[in-house]
């Protein structure tokens, strides 16, 4: 058994430790905000926090997140996440919306190191995150309008 | 197509099942499925309660809307639910959309005749009946106040949500909507003058954000968990038209969680618990593949043939004046062979579709965009009527085509693979990114061959124009509709119909057979037709010393939505103002889905030669704009997906295989490739046309016309990367 705790829960699985986190938290754990787009780290939509900082959960296999703490969309939840989210709702930002979990998941990291991002630093945090509908005008957009809610 | 008023005998208590069985007899009937507390329908054959197929009203005043059009991100369950509400008189909050079930006779596209979403159409088809199934509920919801209050119809309003009389009564449209729904349904129903329009035009928020910045369950096809289900990964053929000769399954059956490994005539399925094992276990399969009968040519060797096929005539489709001796006798000619890729679309969700196959029934749940198509292709497999195959529409995570499919190979493949199982067991089929970007279905290849004459006086005066690739219609049920004397529409769109003012244009073209299947790829044939098309008016404008967009301007002088949109976008550009230092502009137009966009984009160069665009203004007239945010949303979007495949974006073959597989090597347009957009739409009382591909077609050729005037060189052969320019 592999152990962990996941949004604030401790959790058990029973899988190979060579199996990816993201189906872990998928299949097992039945939590499918966290996204299937490649498999090979190279779009972002598996992008979940292991203590704290943002990975690629398909290429983070179980048997390494024994005792680690594990944040997906579902438990997403701080002043930058919720910031992200009213930004996002005011620009309606997503378009099939499959990927921003990931972008989301992202983009309040980025914000909880840097508050005030400046373009340059947005396209260096998301660079790793794809969008095929490239709503990434809007998610441009949308990061600096979330500084601005959390500036006051 | 109205309406069928069906006489309310005894109210049977029903399921949601049977109110969906009910539409499914229900012919062009007009129902109001009214659903009462407790979530059961009353809706079942003959009972009455009626509204439309494409509203719900429960007793809680939650109006729902049934869209008969996938959502894959392009907004239309919005511009649906738009319509709705506006005719309905409902708030925005109280107003849900749900997908309707399959039901041709229902849910037809009008413009296809079939149930399926493409081509721009969604709200284009659906803008009258909408907003008259709306209309039709508000007036049955007046019928039952008048009903109940004793008062003249005349004499009822219906404002944000409630139903008022001038005497101070007034309710919920919860409150009537039972009474509402045993109430005769009106023959025919006035639609509000835009001049009183509340909804449309103004940009209410997408009724799907919030479900997307939560990660929402079954939401997607691909979240789907049902009991019991199992995973299954197919390992198909690498070369199109390989066959398995021998399979060895020993280390896949090895893996814990694989629960079977099957043949099936698509290739080798692997059966799991659970997702990873499925994948897993495939990369364990040993196959021995037959490719006596594959396609085993490499692009290399296909762009060769094509390029000898650009020399010689073809089947002509378009014939006006004399070109040959327009441009024999032409003081210049300016002369472009294109070359176009194979384009995979890549949406971010890959395909999957989860299948139940149980007594002689069965049910699909998928983000299903030929609905029609998708019942068919599994019954044909499974041996059992169409009308027995359900469906459950999910929100797709992208198509961009991808899920349009003419063989619904998809549903084949699912279908093939529950009949192998052969118990009553969902079974969801998943497509790895690799399965994706390997697996065909693309934008088709092709070569292009154009000479432009243009005399002493600088006219352009002669147009011959070769086009040599794929027909994507060509063998399949929509031959009839769009083949016409071996001339497949969809190949030479926008150069059938251009409107430039050339009196001598001669078009031909070469359809070639390669095994690699096609499709529809955002936008059609336009992305390669406008992009042929626009580069080369520029390189006559050159020749004739003449500024592009006057050029254009003069050309198109009988085209007033075009040069409506060159005037707009050229405006909001200062395009007479040179640009910056170290920037270079291109302009380019194209009426794709009947809807006119013109684009100018803003290009530098970087150090190493490679050019970045950093800005494009876009005007776009699609008629009425039903959400002009979400318009707005779409350009960007079509923007950004045509930048991205004419940056660096090929699939290419060796010996018929795909040399491509996943994001590393078809890499995506990423964020800081991303130009800065300004979209500005022209104010239109014209019925509304498509959005969700007319920003791609132009977004190519303005590029390319950028760099043209930088360098003085067009690029001709795409991706830009094969020219080093990106």
């Amino acid at each position: 058994m592999i152990r962990f705790v996941l949004n604030g829960s401790e959790r058990a699985v029973d899988v190979d430790g060579d199996t990816p986190l993201l189906w872990v938290i998928r299949d097992e754990l039945k939590l499918t905000g966290t996204k299937f787009g490649c498999g090979i780290a190279s779009c972002g939509a598996c992008t979940v926090y292991v203590d704290g900082a943002p990975v690629r959960a398909c290429q983070t296999f179980a048997g390494d997140v024994e005792g680690t703490r594990i944040t997906t969309i579902e438990g997403l939840f701080s002043r930058e996440s919720e910031a992200v989210r009213a930004a996002w709702r005011e620009l309606d930002v997503p378009q099939c919306g499959y990927c921003q979990s990931g972008q989301i998941m992202s983009a309040a990291a980025l914000l909880a190191d840097t508050p005030k991002p400046t373009d340059a630093d947005i396209d260096a945090a998301m660079y790793g995150i794809v969008c095929r509908c490239a709503t990434y005008h809007r998610i441009r957009a949308g990061i600096h309008r979330a500084a601005e809610i959390l500036e006051g | 197509m109205y309406p069928m008023k069906l006489q309310p005998t005894e109210a049977p208590r029903a399921t949601r099942r049977d109110f969906l069985k009910f539409t499914a007899l229900a012919g062009a009937g007009l129902i109001i499925g009214v659903r009462l507390g407790g979530g059961s329908a009353r809706a079942a054959a003959g009972d009455g309660p009626n509204f439309t197929p494409f509203i719900r009203i429960d007793t809680d005043s939650t109006v729902t809307v049934f869209s008969k059009h996938l959502d894959k991100g392009q907004g239309s369950a919005t511009g649906l639910a738009t319509l709705v509400a506006e005719e309905l008189d409902a708030t925005w909050v109280q107003t849900k959309v749900e997908f309707a079930p399959a039901n041709l006779e229902l849910y037809k596209n009008l413009l296809f005749g079939i149930q399926g979403t493409g081509g721009s159409t969604a709200i284009a088809n659906s803008f009258e009946q909408y907003r008259r199934a709306g209309a039709t509920a508000r007036v049955m919801l007046i019928q039952a106040a008048s009903k109940r209050w004793g008062v003249p119809e005349s004499e009822i309003t219906v404002s944000l949500g409630r139903v008022r009389h001038g005497t101070g009564k007034s309710a919920t449209f919860g409150e009537l909507a039972e009474l509402a729904a045993w109430t005769s349904v009106p023959e025919a129903v006035t639609l509000k003058t835009p001049d009183r329009w509340v909804y449309i035009g103004k940009s209410f928020p997408r009724v799907d954000t919030y479900n997307k910045t939560i990660g929402a369950p079954d939401t997607f096809g691909m979240d789907l968990q049902l009991e019991d289900m199992l995973v299954a990964v197919l390992a198909r053929p690498p070369k199109w038209g390989g066959t398995v000769r021998s399979v060895d399954a020993t280390e896949t059956r090895k893996v814990r969680g694989v629960v079977d490994v099957l043949q099936i005539p698509q290739g080798v399925v692997v059966l799991a618990k659970s997702t990873w094992p499925a994948i897993k276990g495939r990369d364990r399969l040993k196959i021995d593949w037959d490719f006596s009968q594959a396609e085993t040519r490499s692009t290399s060797d296909l762009e060769a043939e094509y390029r000898l096929l650009a020399q010689r005539a073809g089947i002509p489709f378009r014939n006006d004046g004399d070109a040959g001796a327009a441009l024999s006798g032409a003081a210049q000619v300016v002369e472009g062979t294109y070359v176009f890729p194979y384009l995979a679309h890549a949406p971010m969700e890959p395909i999957d579709i989860t299948i139940l196959f149980e007594d002689d029934r069965a049910t699909l749940w998928t983000g299903s965009q030929l609905q029609t198509v998708d019942q068919n292709v599994a019954a044909a497999v499974l041996g059992i009527e169409p009308k027995d195959v359900a469906i459950h529409t999910l929100w797709a995570g992208g198509s961009f085509g991808r899920r349009a499919i003419y063989d619904s190979h998809y549903a084949g493949e699912a279908a093939a693979i529950a009949r192998a199982w052969g118990r009553p067991q969902p079974i969801k089929l998943v497509y790895t990114r690799e399965d994706d970007i390997r697996g065909g279905y693309y934008r088709p290849m092709y070569v292009h061959r154009v000479r432009a004459g243009v005399d002493a006086d600088g006219k352009l005066t002669g147009w011959h124009h070769r086009v040599v690739g794929q027909s994507l219609m060509m063998g399949t049920a929509f031959e009839a509709f769009a083949v016409h004397d071996g001339v497949d529409d969809s190949s030479v769109e926008g150069l059938k119909d251009a409107t430039y003012a050339i009196p001598n244009f001669r078009g031909e073209v070469h359809n070639t057979s390669v095994k690699v299947p096609v499709l529809w790829w955002r936008s059609v044939g336009h992305t390669h037709t406008a992009y042929a098309m626009e580069t080369m008016i520029d390189r006559a404008a050159r020749a004739a010393g003449r500024d592009p967009l006057e050029f254009r301007l003069e050309l198109l002088a009988g085209d007033a939505r075009k040069t409506g949109v060159l005037k707009l976008v050229a405006e909001k550009a200062s395009w007479g103002a040179p640009p910056a230092e170290g920037r270079w502009r291109g302009i380019a137009v194209q009426k794709s889905f009947n809807t006119y966009v013109a684009e100018i984009a803003e290009v530098s160069r970087r150090a190493n030669g490679t050019f970045r665009v950093e800005k494009v203004w876009c005007a776009v007239d699609c008629g009425v704009p039903v959400n002009p945010d979400n318009i707005r949303a779409q350009m960007e979007g079509g923007i950004g997906y045509g930048l991205g495949a004419i940056l660096r974006n090929q699939i290419t073959l060796t010996d018929g295989a795909v040399d491509q597989d996943n994001f590393d090597s078809y890499e995506p347009l990423r964020i800081d490739d991303m130009p800065d957009i300004e979209v500005h739409i022209v104010p239109s009382g014209d019925p509304p046309t498509g959005a969700g591909e007319p920003g791609v077609p132009p977004i190519g050729p303005a590029v390319a016309n950028a760099i043209f005037a930088a360098t003085g060189e067009m690029p001709q052969e795409l991706p830009l990367t094969r020219g080093g320019l990106a």
